[in-house]
């Protein structure tokens, strides 16, 4: 392999696949093998679909989680299995962003750059350097970090209880800044091994936005004019602070019969954060694509459970995932140029690039993926007792627990309304296969976008092309995010979180 | 001009090695670093917070306990800690994850309320949330100052001991926002009764 040889489209697509596929071999091998290898503290086999279901969500950054991490993940396949990919498939959603950004800044080439340096420099250079500092700050703050199989502890009350230890904070760090979200723990960041303090909690949420918020600096730079990127930023900006004042407001009302009767919306949250902090991370957490958890979304109110939906269900743009993010809300902004060019009745152009029928297609396949994998995952589970038998809770409460699988599982995002017994043979099956096109096949797209749009010369920008960087297109871009995508959703929203909650 | 076949045969072949690279690096050398610092720097917090008396493990002061006897109700000279989803088991963290609507947590939350007034001797409106509740993790060690306050005559009773002078334990006991704004208001339920134990015994 020649690492100076830049790559076209296919090739770097080729690559971006055959990696992944070796992560999901060498990650299914390991949970399967476990009992063989040291530092495995006498954890069981992985049962096959869920080992595959666990392969595929973490090599995908979903990093949904069937499984309970301290009775399933040994300290090995937790360090040299979750913790490589949590950084890997970060970087993969990365290269593809910047592939994508290539594809603009470029011109009349057919190279987009070479995955494999792409991806070693992300690591090197973003990913390892950020994580091991932020691993030290979470030990200061009580994170554990240790090797330990567990302690037995004899409490007050006189019983032994079991103390968990192992490599905590070092797969903390990676999976809050590589938007990952697979807690170390069942409870994930509300573990208070994990989670041990409140500040700790915001500094996971700051990891988390860290490196979604910082790319479109990046594409505004290598196009060669910023305010570009300010202006999908502001978009991002924009679209996280209306939810976020959605989120804590659903929330702070006390929605449900049973949080009424509280008098607070306490069940499935921590003292130790409060109610604010947790509206905040759960909102943070499907904006972006990590999934990771200091409260039970499965408990929230309603409408706050139907909010982190919502966040998902725009495709989680605002601002997503670490580079899938950037991508998405890229291919969003084609659209909306599209949009515009039919208003007017020009060709549309983004940032000289033509876009033309071919652009276009992949842009709208793009679009579609997630929509139909969630809608159509959801009806089939509605439609079989292995999938409506798993529901914690009955009526349009049990509806939201399935719809949000989907959701979470064809997004990337990997949180869960954890109520729903998901780790059976048919949700292992069917949201592993949801995670895995949710993920690859917009790459697909992406890739093949960049490739066609690299190869084109730049036009000149005239009179009459619509200028990208003004507030005109923010507004016009922030209403495509909600029409064009979140009305897809409507039906099955009503059906749920809306039926429930109003 | 090679196959597609050996084409994608040579990818394999480069994601394979670099997947193992990645996971000497990434899956051994890398938490090991963080281990080895972080055993320097903060052996404690790195080892879980333990909280010991003499040589025995009395617990961690990031994980709740129960305090009950083995049949399962509350040791009335302790503060007592959140309802959990699982027991305080250290090897079973997670949430009820009951619906906000859900019946079946309605009735718990009213049957807990009950017990809880009668077992304190407080009027049912003065139970807060947090004492009725499960929380996300069902280790949670802390709770609110509110569920706090209506223990301590209980537990002063108990123990034979003026109200006040557990009142002061439990203001030690008792965080603020990290910051001044970040969180909520907290006790330690774990180290307030081993307070307790040691200074009125």
């Amino acid at each position: 392999m020649d690492a100076d040889s830049e790559q076209r489209w296919p090739t770097y697509l080729r690559s971006v696949l055959a990696f992944s596929a070796v992560g999901v071999l060498l990650l299914y091998l390991l949970q399967r093998v476990q009992p063989l290898l040291p530092l495995s503290d006498g954890m069981a086999a992985v049962e096959q679909s869920s080992a595959w279901n666990t392969a595929v969500s973490f090599v995908t950054n979903t990093n949904w989680q069937g499984y309970s991490g301290e009775s399933t993940m040994g300290n090995l396949v937790q360090m040299a299995g979750l913790a490589v990919q949590n950084f890997v498939s970060a970087a993969v959603g990365i290269t593809v962003a910047i592939a994508l950004v290539r594809g603009f800044a470029r011109t009349t080439t057919d190279r987009l750059g070479n995955f494999w340096v792409d991806v070693t420099r992300t690591v090197t250079r973003v990913l390892l350097p950020i994580s091991v500092v932020a691993a030290l700050v979470l030990v200061l703050g009580g994170v554990v970090q240790n090797l330990s199989a567990g302690v037995a502890a004899h409490t007050l009350g006189g019983v032994t209880q079991f103390l968990p230890g192992g490599p905590v904070a070092s797969q903390e760090a990676i999976k809050e800044l590589g938007t990952n979200g697979g807690g170390f723990f069942n409870a994930n960041s509300a573990h208070p091994f994990e989670g041990p303090t409140a500040w700790v909690s915001l500094f996971q949420i700051f990891l988390m936005l860290l490196i979604p918020f910082a790319l479109p600096r990046t594409f505004g730079r290598m196009v060669g004019d910023k305010r570009q990127g300010y202006a999908i930023l502001g978009v991002m900006a924009a679209l996280a602070s209306v939810s976020l004042g959605l989120m804590s407001w659903v929330q702070a009302r006390s929605g449900g019969t049973a949080t009424q009767l509280a008098g607070a919306a306490m069940e499935g949250q921590e003292v130790r954060f409060g109610g604010p902090l947790s509206a905040l991370f759960a909102d943070v957490t499907t904006l972006t694509s990590t999934g990771a958890v200091n409260s039970m979304h499965d408990s929230f109110t309603p409408l706050g459970g139907g909010v982190a939906m919502v966040n998902m269900m725009l495709g989680e743009v605002a601002p997503g995932g670490v580079g899938s993010g950037l991508y998405g809300m890229l291919v969003l902004a084609v659209i909306t140029v599209f949009v515009a060019g039919l208003m007017v009745g020009r060709t549309p152009e983004y940032l000289g690039k033509r876009l033309g029928r071919r652009e276009m297609t992949l842009a709208s396949l793009y679009i579609l993926t997630t929509p139909a994998l969630v809608l159509i995952g959801t009806g089939i589970a509605m439609a079989f007792p292995a999938g409506r038998g798993a529901m914690l809770n009955a009526g349009p409460h049990g509806l939201s627990e399935v719809l949000y699988a989907f959701t979470s599982a064809a997004n990337n995002n990997g949180s869960a309304f954890a109520g729903l017994s998901a780790n059976t043979p048919f949700y292992n099956v069917a949201l592993g296969l949801a995670m895995a096109f949710g993920r690859f096949l917009p790459i697909v797209f992406v890739l093949a976008l960049a490739g066609r749009l690299a190869v084109q010369g730049r036009r000149p920008a005239t009179v009459g092309t619509f200028p990208t960087h003004r507030p005109l297109f923010v507004s016009l871009l922030f209403a495509v995010v909600l029409v064009v995508v979140g009305l897809t959703y409507f039906p099955a929203l009503s059906l749920g979180p809306l039926a429930e909650g109003l | 001009m090679s196959s597609p076949v050996s084409l994608t045969g040579r990818q394999l072949w480069a994601g394979l090695r670099a997947m193992l690279v990645a996971t000497v690096t990434l899956g051994l050398l890398y938490p090991l670093l963080v281990t080895g610092i972080g055993q320097v720097i903060a052996p404690d917090r790195a080892d879980g917070s333990l909280v010991h008396a003499g040589r025995t493990v009395l617990g961690s002061s990031l994980i709740g306990q129960g305090f009950v006897y083995a049949a399962g109700n509350p040791l009335p000279q302790y503060f007592q800690s959140r309802p959990s989803a699982s027991d305080y088991d250290g090897a079973a963290s997670g949430g009820s994850n009951l619906g906000p609507n859900s019946p079946a947590l309605a009735d718990l939350i009213a049957q807990r309320r009950a017990e809880i007034a009668a077992f304190n001797g407080v009027p049912a409106a003065d139970v807060p949330a947090d004492a009725v509740t499960a929380s996300a993790s069902g280790l949670d060690p802390d709770i609110s100052p509110a569920y706090a306050a209506i223990q301590v005559d209980r537990v002063a009773r108990e123990r034979g001991v003026p109200a006040d002078r557990v009142g002061r334990l439990v203001d030690e006991a008792t965080v603020g926002r990290d910051l001044g704004f970040i969180g909520a208001p907290y006790v330690k339920v774990l180290e307030l009764n081993v307070a307790l134990d040691q200074e009125l015994p």
